[in-house]
């Protein structure tokens, strides 16, 4: 059994939110279909775009690059099929904005061909944890739990800082979702697979998996993956359901009761997270050499006919998941990427799954309601009840919503995490979150504003100084000559004097400085150098003594 | 296919103000009606004025200001305040009272602060306390219990003595009202009475005043319930309550023949109705966890301070008025540590 509630701790606020879970566990894992076409963005991660090394027209393999990291956090995209490469453009990505960006767009062939990587087959525990890095950067492996930060960077946690515990989370809080309790039941040796070659990239022993309590089947299908393993030193750790306790902080709150400083990192205190898809996908790279080139989403909500889990390539139009999964139903309106509560809205189902689409949820009216109009916050504390990071969300929208970005931040605006608890509790219906992400991004554009200004200060400011500093250095040049001149001309003095006498101070003032010599110890009378040098006997004694009695 | 957009989070709970205060409304209704019981229909009478004037004049209000005037009454808050501040009025007081009472809590202490959720204040108490100080008289007309009189007047009487004042064949007002328990204590003590010798009268139960125990733990009831139903938090009942039995407890053991006991305290007037129904307006109330507590305590204290040494027999209302005075204040400086930060 795993160790239940031993070891928790509590976080504050969270929500039980009706899950949404059991339609989309009903059937297995579906392989992929290969599409007619993928689209292929060359930014799917946190951190700079990947450069391309493909161009139109030219045929591609099965896990080839088609682009390559352009700086330490950034990560490639490959191909996930055999095809050709027939444009590369700006296409619409699933994203907030609903923006468009930089495709690769691939016609695949049906073949399937593999790439030819030619990297070693070493075992990886033969591999430094520095070559074993290079080789996951080089399978653009990124967090596929839902932020998309490339993975080799958590693995590297910089020179000095020790990794005591590894936790692997395998915690799906918001609703709807499934894709990594289909995984662990249905892949949990990859896990357990990865999970080991990440503990030799990082050197650290103590892991911890942890999920819900509410997944049995996930929990039992891990214990045997450990336990065929033989490992030592993995714990898994079934937590209640509460929303949002997969969050990295939440998460190492719960299973270790220390809290992540705002503004560090959780290396800051010794541990790294990592999602179990993410694990599971270096597994795939490193053991079977296939680079990140699918994932698996959860397709649901009462909007198709059969929700689901699919692996799906990287690039498979949505609409051809859903296709998979029998089309829609009637009265569906809105198209989730993400959970329900912390995912964006899509505009149109052309756009590609990509690294980080964890779920797509088909809803109906009556599962996704239009908002009901906000009236006044009464006050109730509701919001900061169900807040997960001890928040005042209500004073946080009155100061957002009066554009008092100072108080906001007073507040700490820059803690809230926009995991939406407040909005989902607010009796009074207030879209707090919106007006959160108004005075984030109005602070920022603020602060950049201010930066520009001050860059340009500083240029002014620098350039005065420079000025100051040649009239200064012009009047010290002057200054010199004048003096030299005066010297010459006092020739009065005896040379000979005055340099010893110089002499004579300055090995006074080494000694002060050196401590030899107390200050204003000149000009003592009799009595009171006695009295100094008892004082300084005792001293001596008393500082001896301790080391005597050591001995 | 095309999908309508909207930002996250893109679920909500199903809670509303309107069910909230629907379900404070029926959780008055234990205490209300043995507070009928005990008191007879001058009681019902007061609800229905008032209630109906606070909602009329919100209603008017909200037409001036220029606000929707249907989806807003629908909040139920004005309801509410209506219900709350008769549920403080003797049942024998003229119509104009609970008039101008809901008058002046929806249109001064409500409506021209902005509306639900501008109100620093409670508007139901300030409409009691302006009724208090300006006809003070009238708000001592506490019928004698029925449990005691065996029959009180009927609904007709009582509506012909509240509306137009006619008083039934053959009474004076004198034999028809009575002073409190809290009231009565008050003129004992001042006689040098010992509070044995007062409380030995037919105006006491078991713990306090005959019905006022009783009306007490009704409201008491209804206020788990709320907390049950998760609509109200425990921190002010609790707090108000812990404190003023612990003052009370206090100067009890100094001297039982002059201090009533704790649970005298607890069981008489409005102190459960205040806890749970009136210090928890969530409006004029502190917001974070530990402001609640310091809220609830001050106002369990002022009760206390105010019912032992001050003007007036009960001191719920005037208590909440003070702390609410003071909440903004103390929710400032009570902000929980937020996560990842250091407590400064
Ligand atoms: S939950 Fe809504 S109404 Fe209640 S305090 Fe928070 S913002 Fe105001
Ligand atoms: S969205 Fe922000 S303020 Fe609201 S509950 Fe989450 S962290 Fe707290």
């Amino acid at each position: 059994m795993p160790d239940q509630k031993a070891h928790l701790h509590t976080c504050p606020g969270g929500l039980v939110l009706p899950g949404n879970k059991s339609v989309s566990t009903a059937l297995p894992i579906v392989g992929p279909v290969i599409p007619a076409r993928l689209t292929l963005p060359l930014q799917q991660h946190i951190g700079g775009p990947s450069n391309l090394l493909v161009s139109p027209g030219e045929s591609v393999k099965k896990g080839q690059p088609l682009s390559i990291a352009s700086e330490y956090i950034s990560a490639p995209v490959h191909a996930p099929t055999s095809g050709t490469v027939v444009d590369i453009g700006n296409y619409p990505v699933p994203h907030p904005s609903g923006m468009q960006a930089q495709c690769v767009i691939l016609e695949t062939d049906g073949r399937d061909e593999r790439f030819q990587p030619h990297h070693g087959t070493e075992h990886y525990s033969q591999l430094e944890p520095y070559n074993l890095r290079g080789r996951i950067r080089e399978a653009g492996i990124v967090g596929l739990g839902g932020a998309g930060f490339p993975t080799p960077v958590k693995l590297n946690p910089g020179p000095g800082r020790e990794i005591d515990l590894l936790i692997i989370n395998g915690i799906e809080c918001e609703p709807y979702i499934t894709c990594d309790d289909m995984l662990m039941r249905e892949a949990a040796d990859e896990i357990i697979g990865g999970l080991q070659i990440i503990r030799h990239a990082l050197q650290v022993r103590e892991c911890i998996i942890a999920l819900e309590d509410n997944k049995p089947e996930a929990i039992t299908a891990i214990e045997n993956a450990i336990e065929t393993s033989d490992n030592q030193h993995i714990r898994v750790s079934a937590i209640p359901a509460v929303y949002p306790s997969g969050g990295e902080r939440q998460l190492i709150r719960i299973l270790t009761g220390l809290e992540v400083p705002t503004q560090g990192l959780p290396s800051d205190i010794g541990i790294i997270c990592h999602n179990v898809a993410t694990i599971a996908a270096v597994y795939r790279a490193i053991v079977e050499h296939e680079p990140l080139i699918s994932r698996i989403v959860t397709i649901t909500g009462a909007g198709v006919v059969q929700p689901r889990n699919i692996r799906a390539l990287i690039g498979t139009p949505i609409s051809e998941l859903v296709e998979q999964c029998d089309g829609y139903t009637e009265g569906v309106e809105r198209l989730i990427m993400g959970g329900p509560m912390m995912g964006f809205a899509l505009p149109s189902d052309h756009l590609p799954v990509i690294k980080t689409t964890n779920c797509l949820i088909a809803a109906t009216r009556d599962e996704m309601p239009p908002p009901r109009p906000a009236i006044a916050c009464i006050r109730c504390g509701e919001c900061a009840r169900a807040c997960p990071a001890s928040l005042l969300p209500q004073q946080l929208y009155w100061h957002a919503k009066n554009s008092d970005f100072d108080k906001a931040q007073d507040y700490k605006l820059f803690d809230c995490i926009e995991c939406g608890c407040c909005a989902y509790v607010c009796p009074s219906h207030i879209p707090l979150v919106q007006y959160y992400r108004y005075a984030k991004t109005e602070i920022w554009a603020l602060e950049q504003e201010r930066e520009k200004s001050e860059r340009a200060r500083r240029r002014h400011d620098f350039r005065l100084k420079r000025l100051e500093q040649i009239k200064q250095e012009r009047a010290q040049r002057l200054q010199h000559k004048k003096d030299a001149l005066k010297k010459t001309v006092r020739k009065d003095e005896d040379p000979r004097k005055a340099a010893i006498q110089a002499a004579l101070e300055r090995v006074h003032a080494k000694k002060i400085s050196s401590g030899d010599v107390a200050k204003n110890v000149d000009n003592l009378t009799n009595e009171q150098s006695k009295m100094i040098d008892e004082v300084d006997r005792r001293r001596s004694k008393k500082q001896d003594s301790p080391r005597e009695t050591r001995h | 296919m095309e999908f309508r957009s909207n930002t996250s989070p893109h679920i909500t709970g199903t809670g509303s103000v309107p069910a909230v205060m629907r379900e404070v409304l029926y959780a008055l209704i234990p205490g209300a009606a043995v507070f009928c019981w005990f008191f007879g229909w001058g009681v019902l009478v007061n609800l229905a004025l008032a209630a109906g004037t606070s909602v009329a004049a919100e209603a008017a209000m909200l037409r001036l200001r220029g606000r929707p005037v249907a989806t807003t009454l629908r909040d139920n808050s004005a309801l509410l305040t209506g219900v709350l501040l008769a549920l403080c009025l003797p049942p024998l007081v003229p119509w104009w009272i609970p008039v101008i009472g809901a008058l002046f809590a929806i249109v001064v202490a409500k409506q021209f602060y902005g509306g639900l959720g501008y109100n620093p204040f409670n508007p139901a108490m300030v409409g009691y306390v302006v009724l208090l100080i300006s006809f003070p008289f009238e708000l001592t007309l506490w019928p004698v219990p029925n449990a005691m009189a065996g029959n009180g007047p009927g609904l007709l009487d009582t509506l012909r003595m509240n509306l137009a004042g006619i008083l039934p064949d053959g009474t004076a007002i004198d034999a028809l009202t009575m002073a409190t328990p809290m009231d009565t204590i008050k003129t004992g003590l001042g006689l040098n009475q010992t509070l044995s010798e007062i409380m030995s009268g037919p105006a006491f139960g078991a713990y306090s005043g005959t019905g006022w125990e009783w009306i007490n733990l009704l409201f008491l009831l209804g206020g788990l319930w709320l907390m049950w139903r998760n609509i109200i938090q425990w921190q002010i009942p609790a707090a108000m309550l812990v404190s003023l039995f612990v003052f009370a407890l206090l100067f009890y053991l100094s001297n039982p023949d002059v201090y009533s006991s704790p649970v005298f305290h607890l069981l008489s007037g409005a102190t459960m109705l205040g806890a749970f129904f009136i210090a928890t307006d969530p409006v004029s109330a502190c917001t974070t966890t530990r402001g609640r507590l310091l809220y609830g305590a001050g106002i369990g204290f002022f009760v206390y301070i105010i019912r032992t040494w001050g003007g007036y027999p009960d001191g719920v209302a005037f208590a909440v008025l003070l702390m609410n005075m003071a909440a903004p204040t103390i929710d400032y400086y009570t902000q929980p540590r937020v996560f990842g930060h250091r407590r400064d």
